[in-house]
């Protein structure tokens, strides 16, 4: 089986979980014996402030990925805006009574992105028809034009990945040049892979995608050994880990540090991540008189992810709408202790977490609260939690994969 | 010979309402959702329950008779949400046919954690049998039929009853049969009787499974396994939720039917005959003393306590709660000392079980929760306002006595000074 995939980010230059994903993946597929040509977009000086496209020679000499060949569309394509991008409007809220939280249509995402993304498909149609394939297999908007004139061309069937659609990215106010990418892509693709049931459930009901055309294919998570987290310190820490953005909730969780702290004062927040709204987050905890308990460490990667896991006695996924969220497994793997937002994929495919709806500011600190309180309950959700994510493997993902790609091709 | 002896338990818990760290009220119930549940299982199982038993003890003229162990905490809901069910429940003793049981008024574990408590709520659950129906329970059952020797040696201590009753679980008879009465381990008087539980589970969990060889079970093979104990023990102990009549066991499934028709089918056979349990300790010797240091129950297929101590979590709140006691007490505020036994109601501690995460489906039955953990954090939020109520009025109390000692001491200088 040869396939052409198309991605647009990878470690170790990512900005969320996407890029999580692909490696996680393709290693796992790769394990198994299907061949795959990796395009991204990157190109060797390609760097944001934020984080970096992938150069993807790098990786070709890695035993894991023997199966694995990587083309580069030689442009950059970093679809979400950065902190120092958008804060050139002035934040007026401070110190008003009310606070807005909504950003303005579209801000989260880069300037030229629709440009980028065309450049993506001239360059990745170039790739393919140097290429020999059985399949493609395209993740997430930004290269579904790709994958579907792509399939045009060569005749293969196009499968697309959502790990996250639209109305996840931006609420009810869609950005409609995308909305239309997504829908268009779905509409004309042999098969949708959706992260999971809820994310499946957004595809039938926002694009009309029939029921029977998207199949579930859970994320899985790299089983490291978690690491230990013993040390007595005098504070608690609950922890934020995403993008900053409207997507993630980032103004609830800040709302429910204000709850948790009116009943209890030896706890700190830590927020880890970077986006859109992070400066606005600074100027909220300010305006909420709790600058001093909240943290913010911008971007974070590799083994300063592990150790602010070491470092939390509880993680916290506020997201208004989560496709998946690797980074709740992988805080589950590292025996830290999870409150998720119900809003999210991760949220039915496991048991053993603390489960809130995301506006409910008072219920999320409630949980905060037990969850630093008890020990108890600390011990069992990190103990029983640990068990069930490291059950999410990317191998069996693989596997459906492969069964996926087998189904796709004997209705070709 | 072979007696049937019916025990049905009765039973709902006042649940909890959400109750968030920032409540600060001391209303604790779900006095919505308490009243919903109530009615609904009166009107699916307590009341046409009620009234079939009621007539097949009319047709049977007396050869036909029950036991039930109504709970306090249902019997207050009863009246409150449901009392014309509670009326057919007099009814039912008005008959002379009925046996009501004895148990801890709150249906709660208390017996494993307080003997002291354990025995007042015994008494409360007494006195509201005896003011509803106006019998004196003879018969003592544990929450959940837990038990063992001490608990045992307990009751018989109370001089209050004849016999207790226990699951007859597998690994404490090993080759012996539930059929026989017996003897608590060191007790000279009370007696055992213990459940058979795989004709009781035939009726309360596979009546209806269709995956089961013998589905579709009617009253006639019913009594055939019945007859078969013929010759070999004397009473089959057939105990079970009430539940499982209309609840458990949709009325569609044919239960009723099931249940209209078994007493002509056992009452065929000219040995048989239905028995309450003060009946047939009367009627049978006890065969030996049965030893059971470990403690057992009902539930589940362990029949033992992990359906409510199972996990950290459980016995955390566990703990907690009979940790208050001395303090809950020392207030002799009625109304906090009953908030905190109704949340000694076993099932707060069942809902907090994550066994049936893998498998069974039968905690999740009337559970108000998405999660154990839930169940959890809201149990101890509300645990928390009932202590800080109980500190408040130790400390008020402790206060007051201070100021009248000072103030009695200022009038004694003064006195002084004028004398």
């Amino acid at each position: 089986m040869k396939v052409l995939m198309l991605g647009w980010e990878f470690p170790p230059f990512i900005s969320g979980g996407l890029g999580t994903a692909c490696y996680g993946l393709t290693k796992a597929m790769s394990r198994q014996g299907t061949e795959i040509t990796f395009v991204l977009p990157g190109g060797n000086q390609q760097a944001c402030d934020y984080m970096k496209i992938l150069s993807a020679e790098g990786f070709l000499d890695s035993p894991e990925f023997k199966n694995i060949t990587f083309r580069s569309a030689g442009i950059v394509l970093n679809p979400y805006a950065s902190a120092s991008e958008i804060i050139t409007d002035k934040i007026e809220t401070v110190g008003s009574q009310t606070w807005q939280s909504n950003p303005s249509n579209g801000r989260h995402y880069g300037s030229d992105v629709l440009q980028q993304v065309e450049k993506y498909t001239r360059n990745t149609l170039d790739i393919a028809s140097t290429e020999k394939f059985n399949i493609i297999h395209a993740h997430d908007w930004m290269t579904f034009p790709a994958a579907i004139s792509a399939s045009a061309i060569s005749g293969k069937p196009a499968v697309l990945h959502v790990h996250s659609t639209e109305f996840d990215r931006s609420g009810e106010h869609v950005f409609q040049a995308i909305y239309d990418i997504e829908r268009y892509g779905m509409y004309n693709a042999k098969k949708v892979i959706a992260v999971s049931n809820y994310t499946k459930n957004i595809i039938v009901n926002r694009y009309d995608v029939p029921p029977e055309k998207i199949d579930v294919v859970y994320n899985g998570v790299e089983n490291d050994t978690p690491a230990e987290n013993g040390s007595d310190k005098r504070d608690k820490i609950v922890l934020y880990l995403g993008r900053i953005t409207f997507q993630k909730g980032p103004d609830y969780f800040v709302a429910a540090a204000k709850r948790v702290l009116e009943k209890m004062s030896n706890v700190k927040f830590v927020m880890a991540g970077d986006g859109d709204m992070t400066q606005r987050m600074i100027e909220y905890a300010a305006y909420l008189g709790i600058g001093q308990k909240l943290f913010f460490t911008r971007f974070l990667r590799g083994q300063n992810v592990r150790r602010v896991y070491q470092m939390a006695d509880l993680y916290v996924m506020p997201s208004v709408s989560e496709p998946f969220g690797i980074a709740a497994l992988e805080a589950m793997v590292n025996k830290v202790p999870v409150i998720l937002s119900k809003q999210s994929g991760i949220a039915e495919a496991v048991y053993n977490a603390l489960k809130v709806n995301f506006w409910d500011i008072d219920e999320m600190a409630n949980k905060i609260f037990a969850a630093l309180k008890h020990r108890p309950l600390r011990t069992m959700l990190s103990e029983n939690g640990y068990d069930e994510a490291g059950k999410f493997r990317w191998d069996n993902s693989a596997g459906k994969i492969n069964e996926i790609y087998k189904q796709v091709l004997a209705c070709a | 010979m072979a007696a049937i002896c019916f025990y049905f338990q009765v039973h709902q818990p006042f649940r909890l309402r959400n109750y968030t760290i920032f409540e600060t009220d001391s209303n604790y119930y779900d006095e919505f959702k308490n009243g919903q549940i109530c009615r609904k299982v009166a009107d699916k199982c307590y009341l046409p329950a009620n009234r079939l038993i009621l007539e097949l003890i009319k047709k049977h003229k007396g050869r036909f008779r029950v036991a039930y162990s109504i709970t306090g905490v249902l019997l207050e809901q009863l009246e409150k949400y449901a009392p014309n069910a509670l009326y057919t429940f007099k009814e039912l003793a008005d008959t002379g046919c009925v046996e009501f049981l004895a148990e801890t008024y709150h249906h709660s574990l208390s017996s494993l954690y307080s003997h002291k408590e354990f025995l007042e709520q015994i008494d409360l659950h007494c006195d509201k049998i005896r003011k509803h129906f106006g019998l004196n329970p003879r018969i003592f059952r544990n929450t959940e039929l837990i038990y063992n020797n001490q608990i045992a040696e307990l009751i018989e201590s109370t001089g209050q009853f004849d016999a207790i009753l226990a699951e007859g679980a597998d690994h404490i008879l090993g080759y012996k049969s539930p059929n026989f009465v017996y003897q608590p381990l060191r007790c000279k008087k009370l007696k055992l009787l213990l459940k058979n539980y795989k004709l009781s589970d035939d009726i309360a969990f596979r009546f209806s499974n269709r995956g089961w060889d013998e589905w579709p079970l009617y009253a006639p093979k019913f009594a055939q396994w019945v007859n078969a104990v013929n010759g070999c023990g004397y009473n089959v102990n057939l105990f079970m939720d009430y539940e499982t009549f209309g609840e458990h066991q949709w009325e569609s499934t044919g239960i009723f039917d099931f249940m209209r028709q078994l007493p002509d089918e056992i009452l065929n056979h000219p040995d048989n005959s239905f028995k309450t349990p003060s009946e047939v300790i009367r009627s049978y010797p006890a065969c030996e003393a049965l030893d059971i240091p470990y403690t057992i129950s009902w539930a589940d297929i362990e029949r033992d306590l992990s359906a409510w101590l199972g996990n950290p979590m459980q016995r955390n709140a566990l703990a907690e709660i009979y940790r208050l006691e001395q303090t809950v007490k020392q207030t002799a505020d009625s109304k906090i000392i009953e908030d905190w036994r109704k949340l000694q109601t076993s099932d707060h501690f069942y809902y907090m079980c994550t066994k049936w995460f893998a498998d069974g489906d039968v905690h999740k039955y009337f559970n108000p929760y998405d999660s154990p953990y839930d169940s959890y954090i809201n149990f101890m939020n509300v645990l928390d306002n009932l202590s800080s109520r109980c500190k408040n009025i130790l400390n008020t109390t402790a206060s007051q006595h201070k100021k009248t000692k000072s103030t009695r001491r200022n009038n004694r200088s003064k006195d002084s000074q004028l004398v």
